[in-house]
């Protein structure tokens, strides 16, 4: 958004913060709640690990709503973390998931419990 | 004192460390020496790394009916395993033995002296307490290590040691033949180590270090021919029925701690002096009975008594020592201690009598029928062990301390000297199989006899001022019910010792004419302790003489300053004499009975005699339910054990074989429920792992909701 | 955010561990599997230099100091239990010698990851700020991943390391959404803002919530239920030294963070997280200690025991009423519970001569006839775990039990000391197994005199920490949070 704009819309008198901040964290939470049904229902341990990341980065969303709200911008610096932790995250996940395929030929979890009880 | 009290556990615990080092060393050098041998005899096995047949051979059992024999001697092992050269077993014999007496020589330098000047003033002396170190000080608890020695602890010092280096005296002739010689002198000094810790601890918590250390050597010296599976089974008895005991201990040092604030002895005085902290009776009553179960536990009281008959698996100097004479006594001497809070809960008290008494006479009532030389001794001395609670159920706390004592003698004498007969046997302790050893092993003869007479109560020797003070004790509280109960046990003591006694020795002998050529007597390190230990049954009980009987019961006297208050009721001296006389009298028809009926020359190994088998046909069902020891253990089995090993196939899954891929009885809904629990979380596949994880998030928020 | 050039000298250990994993771990590319050893032992080199980097300003007498704008703390509290944790990184790295040499896998990165997951728990126990912590605790677990599933080819490494991997990373989330609430509620991420916050504003319903998330996330860290579920399952596949480091190091960060953030971040809520960590320590004794009774990998039950010493350890958390008893009673009893599984764990090492034979409790069997050093041994460890004096054990049970009824806690407590004595059963089998069961066969055994070193040392401390505990209770003392 460029500063002409901006003044712009402050001119006409709309806000450019026109949704409210409450919003951002009902969305925030919706998408933490759809990722959090996706890593209880999916069964291929990638679509359970992108539900996961689909948590993280509601996480994401809410810091920087929070951020926005409290007008702290450590809320914006721990996102850039966030981001950087879960890239390292897929990294990994990866690797295992495929070493996984490797020794079991699957990644369904419903059939990887050779270690129980 | 010129030597610090710490000296007297420490020198066992020297003792262990270097007898156990040494065995281990020596242990290596000889495995490595049979492993070279084997290679050698088997060049063509490879490199051996492959799962050849154990070393030493001979571990399977060819006699199925040995179980519960004290299997002693090559026995147990193959012939390819030799035992220890003449000069290793020397240095583990004097070192374990030397080990043990001198810390008996220092702790008789201290007793004695206490003893005198105690008797010597007014009321006793004070305990004397020291703090060998700081063990651990956090928030506001501190407690040391610390000894403590007072007239209690100096009596338990005393014979503890004494006895205890006779045994392993004993130790030393009758384990000659073992390969484990050195291993098995660690462990009995380890034991002395944890024994001594226990009766001198100056608190709760490192009289638990002992408790727990005693238990943990005598689990593993039961376990000592650990190739035996019978062996194997009795510890587990003896561990889970401990872990009961234990239990109601560790409550119990925490409910003290809760009562007085401190777990150090001193409690005792607070709660003499009447200082309860304003803590409602009732939870005095529950830190007696919870002490009281630990001490049942470690004193195989009734119900947890079956793991001790079964302990006689272990060798028999272990069976004198720990089952016998020192650590069976230490639930006794733990009431003893917590005298004082005991008073405090007359009705903790009353269940102790009974608990007491009802021991005493089932266990007396199953001795009366056993063929096992040892298993006679072992019932024996669980009913004795009853006889004890059921004097300071009473309040006569030092009746059943005096009890403790002499028992120690007679009973350590009776075990040695069924270890003599064993050995002499050839490891038979079927006592079927015995008889008219009298002339060949006349030395264990007559120390045996002298501690028969003793247990039987008949004056003057030790057995009988114990046991007299103790049913007198019952008398004048006012419980005519344990009195009865008492003097009938009295009777059936003296039948069943007679019984032991003229089935091994007199009549004829009903073992093979081989057998009968190999009966020899036992070298001197084992027969010098019997006679000791004899001397002791013999003359000990003058020390407690009571009044009635010219005496000034010094023992009594000495014990007093250590021990609560009792307020003894007085009866007049003529119910004395009578209360006297119906103890004598009824110990005397024991031996009666029990001489007519045994020991007669017409004797079998079917009939060892005839009236007595009349008599068992007579009974019509109860006599073979009495032989069977009550059914007990088949009881416990159907009524206890079958229910809870289907409540909880996981709890019983821990110690039994695994039920094999968890079949679980669709009729015992708990079954499921247990089962399903650790199922239930853990089911080995993610998303239920993740679905878990989210209803603990969930529940947790409720939880902190709703709250 | 102020920073000065001085901050950068408390990090120093750090840095240096840092750049000594960095540097092994390209070194590790470029050696043969022979010379994968002098990775190993430059490891630990590198791991006895950091602990000097962090003794050297300790014994100069420099106090507890902040770092990077209340980031990072240098206090007393986090040098024991970086001690602690580099202790435990050297254990396991004598354990993995022949251990992982043996094994068909190459053995140089495993070390450079060993150091990254230690490095991670040391900034994550001198964590003060969530963030941080976050930060810290993301890079221990994700070395623990790749550590977890090091034997790939084994499909009970790999499937350990995956479920580790789904668990840890949904649990992160969990944890990190407890965190944004929490910043949403009081405005800042520093534990000590966070305090004074809660202070000063009013109780919000979000911040309650924000506090249950992170309870709940670091619960699935120390392992305690019903967030264990993972425990047992990686502890039985992940290699063995690897399971012994899982078992100690982490758990050990975890409750060093979990304290911190609940004593001097959250303390003025402690009506309300006590309950869930009641709720959470009692669960947490019964399923552990039940759970153990029927297993029969020592891996396994090892895995159980350790969930239930997370229980009792809780309790310790619990006596934040009268706090600094609590805690010195948490310090002594994870030191304990250190040297104490590492034992077991390595007695474990030594029977498993090949692949994942040698970890039945069957293995154990007539152990104390073929090699009774180390059955004693073995045995001193078990009465330790189970709390039987004169043992380390005993010890921290003694105190945290002490210090829960001190706090009021008497159900618990008597739940605690039911569960101790439910838990002699499963570690007596193995005692069982070793004294009273005659052995079959040859024994396996690898003859190791690293991994022997580690256990005895192990050993004398277990006996010696229970034998005169006072020097430890002392250090503990000094070290507590201010």
């Amino acid at each position: 958004m460029n500063p002409a704009t901006m003044s712009a819309a402050a001119a006409a008198g709309v806000s450019v913060m026109s949704v409210a901040p409450s919003a951002y964290l009902v969305v925030g939470t919706i998408l933490f709640a759809i990722g959090l049904a996706g890593a209880l229902l999916k069964r291929n341990a990638l679509s359970i690990f992108l539900s996961i990341e689909l948590m993280m980065n509601a996480v994401n969303l809410l810091f920087l709503t929070y951020a926005r709200m409290r007008g702290d911008a450590a809320g914006q610096m721990v996102v850039f973390f966030v981001i950087a932790i879960a890239a390292a995250e897929a990294a990994i996940g990866l690797a295992i998931f495929v070493a996984l395929f490797r020794a079991r030929q699957t990644v369904d979890v419903d059939k990887i419990n050779f270690l129980k009880w | 004192m010129t030597y610090p009290l710490w000296l007297i556990p420490a020198l066992p615990l020297a003792g262990f460390l270097v007898n156990g080092l040494v065995a281990l060393i020596a242990g290596w050098q000889r495995a490595a020496g049979r492993t070279a041998a084997w290679r050698e005899a088997h060049p063509d096995a490879g490199h051996g790394d492959h799962g050849h047949a154990p070393h030493g051979g001979g571990h399977g059992h060819d006699d199925p009916a040995g179980h519960g024999h004290d299997s002693h001697g090559a026995h147990g092992h193959g012939p390819s395993v030799p035992a220890l050269p003449y000069w290793q077993r020397l240095f583990h014999g004097v070192v374990g033995v030397g080990a043990t007496g001198l810390s008996c020589v220092l702790a008789l330098g201290v007793v004695v002296p206490f003893v005198r000047e105690s008797l010597a003033s007014e009321n006793g002396l004070p305990a004397v307490v020291e703090t060998a170190y700081r063990w651990m000080s956090a928030g506001p608890y501190v407690l040391d290590i610390a000894f403590r020695l007072d007239a209690l602890s100096a009596l338990m010092l005393s014979f503890v040691t004494f006895v205890g280096t006779l045994i392993h005296l004993y130790s030393v002739g009758y384990m000659q033949d073992e390969e484990g010689f050195g291993r098995f002198f660690a462990y009995l000094n380890l034991f002395m180590f944890s024994m001594l810790t226990l009766v001198m601890a100056n608190s709760l918590p490192v009289l638990f270090i002992g408790w727990e250390g005693v238990g943990l050597c005598s689990y593993l010296l039961i376990g000592y021919y650990y190739d035996k599976d019978f062996a194997a089974a009795a510890g587990k008895k003896a561990f889970v029925t401990n872990r009961v005991g234990d239990f109601g201990m560790v409550l119990g040092i925490f409910g003290i701690f809760a009562l007085f604030g401190t777990a150090d002895f001193s409690f005792v005085d607070m709660a003499r002096h009447g200082a309860m902290n304003g803590h409602a009776p009732l939870s005095v009553y529950a830190v007696c009975l919870l002490l009281f179960l630990g001490a049942c536990g470690k004193s195989a009281q009734v119900p947890l008594y079956v793991w001790l008959p079964d302990a006689m698996a272990g060798p028999t100097p272990v069976s004198a020592l720990i089952h016998a004479a020192t650590m069976v006594t230490a639930g006794v001497y733990l009431v003893a201690r917590c005298s004082a809070v005991f008073v405090l809960a007359p009705d903790a008290l009353t269940v102790v009598a009974w608990v007491g008494a009802a021991t005493a006479i089932f266990a007396a009532s199953i001795g009366l029928a056993q063929n096992d030389i040892k298993k006679v001794l072992a019932y024996s001395t669980v009913s004795q062990l009853g006889y004890m609670f059921l004097a300071c159920g009473v309040g006569a706390f030092g009746a059943g301390m005096f009890h403790v004592f002499t028992h120690a003698f007679f009973k350590a004498c009776l075990f040695l000297g069924s270890g003599s007969v064993i050995m002499a046997m050839h490891h038979e302790q079927d006592m079927r199989a015995m008889g008219g050893l009298r002339p060949k092993i006349p030395q264990t003869y007559w120390t045996m006899m002298i501690a028969t007479v003793a247990i039987a109560g008949i004056p003057p020797l030790a057995g009988f001022f114990s046991k007299d003070q103790i049913l007198g004790a019952a008398f004048g509280a006012g419980h005519p019910g344990l009195f009865a109960v008492g003097l009938v046990t009295a009777g059936m003591t003296a039948f069943y010792m007679f019984r032991l006694a003229r089935m091994t020795f007199f009549g004829t002998f009903r073992g093979s004419k081989e057998a009968e050529g190999h009966i020899h007597e036992s070298p001197a390190t084992m027969t010098v302790p019997l006679w000791v230990l004899a001397a002791g049954a013999l003359g000990l009980g003058f020390l407690g003489v009571p009044e009635v009987l010219g005496g000034s019961n010094t023992f009594m006297r000495f014990l007093a300053p250590s021990l609560a208050a009792s307020h003894p009721h007085e009866v007049s001296i003529a119910t004395e004499y009578l209360l006297m006389g119906m103890s004598v009298a009824v110990a005397a028809a024991g031996i009666l009975v029990a001489w007519r009926w045994y020991g007669a020359a017409g004797a079998t190994p079917q009939v060892p005699s005839v009236q007595a088998d009349a008599f068992y046909r007579g009974t019509g069902p109860l006599g073979p339910i009495v032989a069977n020891k009550w059914n007990v253990d088949e009881g416990i089995e159907a009524l206890v054990l079958e229910p809870f090993r289907k409540i909880g196939t996981a709890l019983w899954r821990g110690f039994d074989a695994l039920v094999i891929d968890g079949v679980i009885n669709a009729s015992a809904f708990l079954v499921e429920l247990t089962g399903d629990l650790a199922r239930f979380f853990t089911t080995g596949n993610v998303r239920n792992y993740i679905l878990t994880l989210t209803l603990g998030v969930l529940t947790f928020t409720l939880y902190v909701w709703i709250r | 955010m102020p920073f000065a050039p001085s901050d950068m000298a408390l990090i120093v250990p750090e840095l240096f561990l840092t750049a000594a994993g960095l540097v092994l771990l390209v070194a590790a590319t470029a050696v043969s599997r022979a010379q994968e050893k002098q990775i190993a032992l430059w490891s630990i080199a590198s791991l006895v230099v950091t602990g000097f980097l962090l003794a050297v300003p300790a014994s100069a007498g420099a106090g507890a100091r902040s770092a990077f704008g209340g980031m990072f703390a240098a206090d007393g509290y986090s040098l024991f239990f970086k001690v602690l944790i580099l202790a435990a990184g050297v254990v396991t790295i004598l354990f993995s010698l022949r251990f992982v040499g043996d094994s068909p896998y190459p053995g140089g990165e495993y070390y450079g990851l060993l150091l990254f997951a230690t490095v991670g728990m040391m900034f994550m126990v001198s964590g003060t700020h969530l963030i941080s912590i976050y930060v810290a605790l993301e890079l221990m677990a994700l070395s623990q991943y790749v550590l977890a599933g090091y034997f790939k080819r084994e499909t009970k490494s790999i499937e350990a390391a995956a479920k580790y991997f789904v668990l840890g990373a949904f649990s992160s989330g969990v944890l990190l959404y407890g965190i944004s609430l929490v910043f949403g509620a009081t405005g800042s991420l520093s534990l000590a803002a966070v305090s004074r916050s809660i202070v000063l504003g009013p109780k919000s319903p979000l911040l309650v919530l924000g506090i249950i998330l992170v309870a709940c996330g670091l619960f699935f860290k120390i392992a305690s239920a019903p967030f264990h579920v993972w425990a047992p399952d990686v502890y039985e596949g992940a290699p063995t030294p690897i399971s012994a480091f899982f078992a100690v190091g982490p758990k050990l960060a975890a409750y060093a963070i979990f304290a911190r953030i609940f004593f001097s971040g959250f303390g003025h809520n402690s009506s309300e997280w006590t309950v869930i960590i009641a709720a959470s320590s009692a669960l947490t004794m019964v399923v552990g200690n039940v759970g153990a009774l029927m297993q029969q990998n020592v891996k396994r039950m090892l895995g159980y025991s350790s969930i239930g010493h997370a229980g009792y350890a809780l309790l310790g958390l619990l006596a934040y009423g009268s706090k600094d008893f609590g805690l010195s009673s948490i310090l002594i009893y994870l030191t304990a519970y250190a040297l104490m599984n590492l034992g077991a764990f390595g007695l474990v090492v030594l029977l498993e001569t090949k692949g994942y034979a040698g970890e039945s409790v069957d293995d154990f069997n007539g152990l104390a006839k073929k090699n009774p050093l180390a059955a004693g041994v073995m045995v001193l460890f078990l009465l330790s775990l189970a709390g039987i004096p004169p043992t380390a054990g005993f010890v921290g049970k003694y105190l945290l039990f002490s210090a829960a009824m001190q706090a009021g806690w008497f159900w618990l407590t008597l739940l605690a000391v039911l569960m101790s004595a439910v838990s002699l059963f499963y570690y007596f089998r193995i005692v069982r197994a070793m004294y009273l069961v005659e052995g079959t066969g040859e024994l396996r055994w690898r003859e190791e005199p690293a991994v022997t070193v580690a256990i005895l040392a192990c050993a004398a401390l277990t006996l010696f920490l229970g034998v005169y505990p006072q020097p430890l209770i002392a250090l503990a003392k000094a070290c507590l949070l201010s």
